[in-house]
């Protein structure tokens, strides 16, 4: 049975109706959040990573049931005040190859930059993004990028 | 002249010049994450002589770009590259030669030139040599800002007005024919299920409702048939012992008898399991009927040979289907992008005027894709009483690498074996010689060695579809020659390095040899359960040269710490896009060659999800250090495959210098060293 729902995302509120066991990550994407990215369904490669009160969550294993009286920041929530200091880093690091994985690797990279700063190790960067599949091998380079982004915070 | 420019000869196929000053060029080779649209832009704005930022890369379509085949091989840069440099240095030395005429400035002509003429038809001076430009300069990606930012970036992303979406509802194996039409009332929203012979999909107008639709549409088919007879302990004997179909690729003397008495024989096998490719986004596709026109979206290596199949399998005339290149999730060879853009024109079929997305899950990704065939091959040597290797024999045995669209007798797309007037999917073929070869791509060593004998033995059947992964044939080559080698040099007691370089004359092979060794201080102990190990190849004995040393550790697994690589693959118009290239290549080779496996029961893939096919992560990456060999002057060559064969060579013989057992079936897991240790 399709119930009512009310979710706040990236500042605002959408509405509609839906089996409440629907993944979050379906609901985004129908609201035009197509940053976050469909990858197994299953919470197991971290592509569809958004922030649920601040902390990295699957969206593809998220039921809209307990997302809501909760906060949702997508991909394009984070970068609506300019990129993030992660972003601009693996831009320049140019991390990346097909960048399918990226934007799930952004949201993890971006709570870890912005909870440990300058203080962060390599070695968590590692764990971190243990959950996060990357198929072109681009690991060292964003490694590289979210290192230099936590350095360059105070 | 390259093939490219010979199929699609007049500049006007490659470049219009706008009279703003700017330039649109037009390719035939697809982005594929590997920035091969940057590298592209940078040969057209140095030849032509205008700034980057003045020339537009156009994605693939059918409806106006060259035709080029696949965008496969690493030869983006040498057929695509080649063209493009070609028509843009016609191009300069007529607007030149006409603002010259008018005594103008040559932008004020840039929109006022013919260029429906050959290439070849302009005669461009040998010493009008391209004002120094972009090439070989590391600018950044065009595409890779908008995924970093979650801009819309893949195919995915397209939202097309009216647009609905597919899932396709897959049997439960291969062959298996569908029994009656699935009950379709009670699905979720709008959805409708559409059957064509054992193609089931449903479409909904949501795509959470088409999600859920077919999970429970799934439940309601009722199938029949055969599974094929196949399962993960069977892969080795099936390949030795199918019917094959042989091509002999050297032709030796035979006179192994004749060597003198002091000489020595060394025969082993080394065998590869069938591999996914397990990009992290799954296959999509967009197709739209109108009156008597299909419109295709696809994530495709080829534009034009996806068009000729699509077109086969429907029956109609390849002029009624256009195909438009969008970028998808990473390709490393021929994925299920084909594939999914067929399902998309079949379930279209029934919805004229509505644009229908499907979208593959994780499960169908890893399950239905065509796979990197299993590989056995068999190596036999003998030495003279010095080590120098004297005779060589290559036997190699698996599926052909090749199934890709327009390339057999019938369609190769998955649906057109389930479709109610459709066929099975034929054995996989090898490419030619000529291209490359498959099963023997890189069978022949790039050693100086007086004799070589070498038999691709190609099996006729395919109960696992099998088509091109990344190097194809090459990485398990390349694998089982540098094994082999290490092996003679041990036998020998001689320094693995030194070993080789007794066998190269080739100065650009000996270079990459060295100078890798001394990026990583080869000589220098590896300490306790630490090994290190070489591995060199030239891809396809055409393309790049590169040699790659490991280290890893090897405790409870084999754990990789540390990759230095260098290859030189002639002129490089963007050195970072090439070590991105090379970089990713080494570190899918380390997960391919220390943990991949796909796996079967009961004529199924078994290894359907992230769990059960597991890939190499982020706490396991090694640290990776690249040199590019520098050769300015020689022409350029492709480096997306250039490093798989020899990392994975590499990675064995850093196992055998660390546990001193020489594990010849891949993947180099804790299970097949203990049945090395067992063997030996």
């Amino acid at each position: 049975m399709e119930e009512p729902y009310s979710l706040e995302v990236d500042n605002q509120t959408i509405v509609g109706t839906a089996e409440p066991g629907t993944a979050l990550l379906w609901l985004l994407r129908e609201h035009g959040r197509t940053g976050t990215r469909f990858g197994c369904g299953a919470g197991l490669c971290g592509a569809c990573t958004v922030w649920i009160d601040g902390t990295p969550a699957h969206s593809c294993d998220t039921p809209i049931w307990s997302a809501q009286g909760r906060t949702v920041t997508t991909v394009e929530g984070l970068t609506a005040a300019g990129p993030h200091p992660v972003q601009r880093a693996l831009i320049e690091h140019q991390a990346g190859q097909c960048g399918y994985c990226l934007t799930g690797i952004v949201m993890r990279a971006a709570a870890l930059v912005d909870e440990y700063g300058s203080s962060l190790q390599e070695s968590q960067v590692r764990e971190a993004l243990e959950g996060h599949l990357c198929r072109c091998g681009a690991h060292p380079r964003m490694i590289a990028a979210i290192l230099q982004a936590a350095s360059e915070r105070p | 002249m390259t093939p490219s420019l010979q199929d699609n000869p007049l500049i006007s196929q490659w470049l219009v010049l706008h009279s703003n000053g700017t330039v649109t060029a037009f390719t035939g080779k697809s982005e594929l994450g590997q920035g091969v649209a940057t590298a592209l832009a940078q040969i057209v704005a140095t030849e032509l002589g205008v700034p980057l930022d003045r020339v537009r890369m156009q994605a693939p379509s059918t409806d106006r770009s060259p035709n080029e085949g696949f965008t496969a091989g690493s030869l983006s840069i040498q057929h695509s590259g080649t063209a493009l440099q070609s028509a843009a240095r016609a191009a300069r030395h007529l607007l030149v030669q006409e603002a010259g005429a008018r005594g103008v400035d040559p932008l004020a002509v840039m929109g006022e030139l013919d260029l429906d003429i050959p290439v070849s038809s302009v005669e461009v001076p040998g010493d009008s040599q391209a004002p120094p430009g972009a090439i070989g300069l590391s600018v950044p990606r065009r595409d890779l800002d908008a995924k970093i930012l979650g801009e819309p970036a893949f195919i995915h992303d397209v939202r097309l007005p009216g647009m609905r979406f597919c899932r396709v509802i897959r049997p439960p194996y291969r062959g298996a024919q569908l029994v009656d039409q699935p009950d379709p009332s009670g699905l979720p929203g709008d959805t409708a299920v559409i059957r064509d012979g054992s193609f089931v999909a449903v479409v909904a107008s949501l795509e959470r409702h088409a999600i859920a639709a077919s999970a429970l549409v799934a439940d309601r088919c009722r199938w029949v048939g055969e599974p094929p007879a196949l399962d993960d302990e069977q892969v080795t004997a099936f390949l030795l012992s199918a019917p094959t179909d042989d091509t002999v690729l050297a032709e030796g003397t035979g006179r192994d008898a004749e060597l003198p008495a002091d000489s020595a024989a060394l025969t082993a096998r080394y065998t590869r399991p069938f591999v996914a490719h397990a990009s992290i986004g799954t296959a999509c596709a967009i197709a739209l009927w109108t009156a008597d026109h299909l419109e295709v979206w696809s994530h495709t290596q080829g534009v034009y040979p996806l068009r000729k199949d699509i077109a086969r399998a429907l029956g109609i005339d390849a002029e009624r289907v256009t195909v438009h290149h969008v970028e998808g999730s990473g390709c490393y060879g021929h994925n299920p992008a084909d594939d999914v853009a067929y399902d998309a024109a079949l379930a279209a079929r029934h919805l004229p005027g509505v644009p229908v997305q499907v979208t593959w899950s994780r499960e169908d990704e890893l399950s239905w894709s065509p796979m990197a065939p299993a590989m056995c091959v068999d190596i036999s040597t003998t030495t003279d009483s010095s080590g120098q290797i004297m005779s060589w024999r290559w036997d190699g045995y698996g599926n052909g690498h090749s199934s890709r669209p327009a390339t057999l007798p019938t369609p190769s797309l998955l649906a057109y074996a389930s479709q109610a007037d459709g066929q099975p999917i034929p054995p996989s073929q090898d490419p030619p010689l000529a291209a490359g070869q498959g099963t023997g791509r890189n069978a022949l060593p790039a050693y100086d060695i007086p004799d070589v004998h070498a038999v691709a033995h190609r099996l006729t059947t395919m109960p696992v579809r099998a088509s091109a992964m990344r190097s194809l044939g090459a990485y398990t080559n390349v694998f089982a020659i540098e094994s082999h080698i290490d092996d003679l040099a041990h036998a020998y007691g001689i320094d693995p390095v030194e070993y080789r370089l007794r066998h190269l004359s080739d100065a650009r092979s000996r270079r990459v040899i060295e100078v890798v060794a001394e990026l990583a201080g080869w000589g220098d102990a590896a300490g306790e359960n630490n090994g290190r190990g070489i591995g060199f190849a030239r891809y396809k004995n055409t393309g790049a040269w590169c040699a790659v040393i490991a280290d890893v550790e090897a405790v409870d697994q084999v754990a990789v710490k540390h990759l230095w690589i260098a290859v030189d693959c002639g002129r490089v118009v963007n050195p970072d896009g090439v070590r991105n290239q090379i970089e990713g290549g080494a570190i899918q080779s380390a997960s391919w060659t220390l943990m991949e496996q796909v796996t079967f029961a009961a004529g199924a893939v078994t290894s359907s999800d992230w769990e059960s096919y597991p890939i190499m992560r982020f706490p396991s990456v090694p640290a990776v250090t690249t040199t590019i060999v520098s050769a300015p002057d020689e022409p350029w060559l492709g480096s997306g495959e250039a490093a798989s064969g020899p990392t994975a060579a590499a990675l064995g013989n850093a196992l055998r210098d660390a546990l001193g057992v020489r594990v010849r079936a891949l993947p180099l897991s804790a299970e097949n060293i203990v049945a090395a240790m067992t063997e030996e």
